[in-house]
């Protein structure tokens, strides 16, 4: 898992992000032994409490559970992680057609331009 | 969660010179990785010199899990000077030795084990190791305590930034979470990832105490460009 974290804003947040987005896509499979928090805190360079806080938080949302001794695993239910890389998704693409607004482009222009890159 | 370092109206003054620090009020509980960023000058190590007992201060007082610096608090703080103090003539084995007579709390099979994965070997002298290994052995020995306190000067000033990233996992993965961290930098970039909480201190006062994502919300900047902002002049 690469982590890219922006330091501009709260580093938790991100890494509740990421996590979801790993269990979205499959890289965590339902029921999986995730690292550990400070394996995760190495790996991503960030302080073992912020990931700790990111852990408990994702828990509490029912995406990760903790086994007390054993360590972090992902939750049979993945709805939640999809609903939040879905709001993530939603997100870059409100922000990408704002930019594009700002150039003076309308959304249906914008969609051409979508199409065209894609082929 | 306890407190581990207490600072009240703490000043230090040199001479009849204006006050390197200017009434210093601190609290810093366990569990926390802390940075101490100022500018050169700032009294940064004026305070982690008193901390450790290297200076005394003029008024105030410093409180190391409730004790007075001296021959308690010493065991309860691993401290890495900003300049090497160790022989360079002495072994690694030497120097592991002598941190072992002098600390409980030190653990030599884990710091040779850690100077065994740099390729650093018991019988290697300091003086033959380049300098950032020479940094790096000084960390591993430091780190390889048991403290609750480790109050570290300017750990990356001057290595590479492989070396950089070396030095922050070997402290993520070496402090014990009922520890704390102090770390002074004015390299703010490279390392306020880790950090829980910074001090910023200009000319001898600490003008913002505050948790690092609370900066990152309030600001919507990073620890480095408010500091930047700061300190400009």
């Amino acid at each position: 898992m690469v982590w890219t974290l922006n330091k501009k804003h709260p580093l938790c947040p991100q890494i509740y992000e990421q996590i979801c987005v790993g269990i979205a896509k499959g890289e965590f499979q339902p029921g999986e032994r995730l690292m550990s928090v400070r394996e995760v805190a190495v790996a991503a360079g960030v302080n073992p409490n912020t990931v700790q806080k990111a852990f408990e938080a994702l828990e509490q949302d029912g995406i990760l559970h903790s086994v007390r001794g054993s360590g972090w695993y992902a939750g049979e239910d993945t709805a939640k992680a999809r609903e939040v890389l879905q709001k993530i998704i939603a997100e870059k693409t409100a922000a990408y057609f704002n930019e594009m607004d700002a150039l003076g482009l309308a959304p249906e222009a914008v969609k051409l331009y979508v199409k065209e890159w894609n082929q | 969660m306890s407190e581990v370092l207490r600072c009240e109206n703490l000043v230090k003054r040199y001479g009849n010179q204006l006050n390197a620090l200017n009434g210093i009020n601190l609290s810093l509980e366990s569990g926390k990785i802390v940075g101490l960023l100022g500018p050169n000058g700032s009294g940064k190590t004026t305070l982690i010199k008193i901390i450790n007992g290297l200076l005394t201060p003029t008024l105030g007082k410093v409180l190391i899990d409730g004790h007075e610096p001296g021959v308690e608090t010493k065991k309860l703080v691993a401290y890495l000077p900003d300049n090497s103090y160790l022989n360079s003539w002495m072994t690694i084995q030497q120097i592991v030795d002598y941190f072992a007579d002098f600390y409980a709390d030190f653990r030599p099979d884990l710091a040779l084990s850690m100077l065994e994965r740099l390729d650093i070997r018991p019988n290697m002298r300091l003086k033959t190791l380049s300098k950032g290994n020479k940094e790096k052995v000084c960390l591993i020995l430091v780190m390889s305590r048991n403290a609750k306190l480790y109050v570290l000067d300017e750990p990356i000033a001057g290595v590479d930034p492989a070396a950089r990233d070396y030095v922050i996992s070997t402290i993520i993965n070496n402090y014990n979470p009922d520890a704390t961290v102090l770390i002074s930098t004015h390299l703010i970039s490279d390392i306020e990832e880790i950090l829980d909480r910074v001090l910023f201190l200009k000319s001898g006062n600490i003008v913002l105490d505050q948790s690092v994502d609370e900066i990152r919300e309030e600001h919507g900047k990073s620890v480095d460009e408010l500091f930047r902002e700061v300190f400009r002049w």
